[in-house]
């Protein structure tokens, strides 16, 4: 498969993340489309790891493995930084009973 | 065009109609549960490029772990279709036309990229053997390090959401005032009110 079907597929996904976070005010929502967009790049660093292994696999066995690994470790990040934001939309959610995220303008006050 | 190929553009008409109904969903449980199918897609590309312990992961991971996190949180503050807060229409026509602008942008840029192949199907760097040992032999500080990210994401989750003590008795005392209203008055009166 051509390389740049993934490229052009991991392309839509991002962008499709980047109008949900630019159109929705739930902060859920926002939220469930940074993941997608991490997902995407996660998609596109499979793809290119494979690519990789496909051009270099006579000098190295396991070359283009350090990619697949970049993946793994974006997954733990995530998983951590969902965590994280989950608690912050909560608390947002008990201190204005919304999650709307125009509300969190009153930080600022 | 093998049976490969016709995986691919299944999965990849899928994922991308998943994702648009992620962000055009009103309901956000609906909008939890398209984001799992694009989850399911993205590793059915995982499986075609055998890289199969990230596509393991990857359900594992996040439609098994992060998903049913957000479906509680969800359920748990009971979002609905009417709760859901509406943006500006231009506003939405704004950030639409912003990302097709980006669309554009990078589909023209990437275009005329030359033509490499990927290997589907074949290879073996993306099982699980060959992964631990290059991660358990080169990548074992990373590995580490990321217990101690864990860690300390597990205990901001519980200060950020732990409850504040005031805050507490003050939902004591609400709930009471409740209590009371409700002994006083007629119940049919105060589901009404």
């Amino acid at each position: 498969m051509d390389i740049k079907y993934y490229i052009f597929l991991s392309i839509a996904l991002f962008v499709i993340g980047i109008v949900g976070v630019l159109t929705r005010r739930n902060a859920i929502i926002i939220f469930m489309c940074i993941e997608l967009m991490l997902n995407s790049v996660n998609l596109l660093l499979v793809a290119f790891s494979k690519m990789h292994h496909l051009a270099n696999a006579a000098t190295s066995a396991t070359a283009g493995s350090e990619g697949q690994l970049f993946v793994f470790f974006i997954m733990v990040v995530a998983a951590a930084e969902v965590s994280v934001g989950l608690a912050i939309i909560v608390m947002l959610f008990r201190n204005t009973h919304s999650v709307d995220v125009n509300f969190l303008n009153r930080l600022k006050h | 065009m093998g049976i490969t190929q016709i995986l691919f553009w299944a999965l990849a008409a899928i994922a991308l109609f998943s994702a648009l109904m992620v962000i055009t969903s009103k309901n956000p449980v609906y909008s939890v549960l398209w984001l799992i199918v694009t989850f399911f897609t993205i590793s059915g590309h995982y499986l075609l490029l055998n890289a199969q312990f990230l596509a393991i992961v990857n359900i594992i991971v996040y439609a098994g772990a992060i998903m049913v996190l957000f479906l509680f949180v969800i359920m748990l503050m009971n979002l609905s279709k009417d709760t859901e807060p509406q943006k500006n229409k231009w506003l939405k026509l704004a950030g639409a036309v912003a990302g097709g602008c980006l669309l554009l942008v990078l589909v023209a840029a990437l275009r005329n990229t030359e033509t490499r192949m990927t290997e589907l199907g074949s290879g073996n760097i993306g099982l699980i053997q060959n992964l631990g040992n290059v991660l358990f032999k080169e990548y074992v500080v990373p590995f580490e390090i990321a217990s101690i990210l864990f860690l300390s994401a597990m205990v901001g989750a519980v200060v950020i959401g732990k409850r504040e003590k005031k805050r507490v008795e003050d939902e004591i005392a609400d709930a009471e005032v409740v209590k009371t209203e409700f002994h006083q008055n007629e119940p049919s009166a105060f589901l009404n009110r």
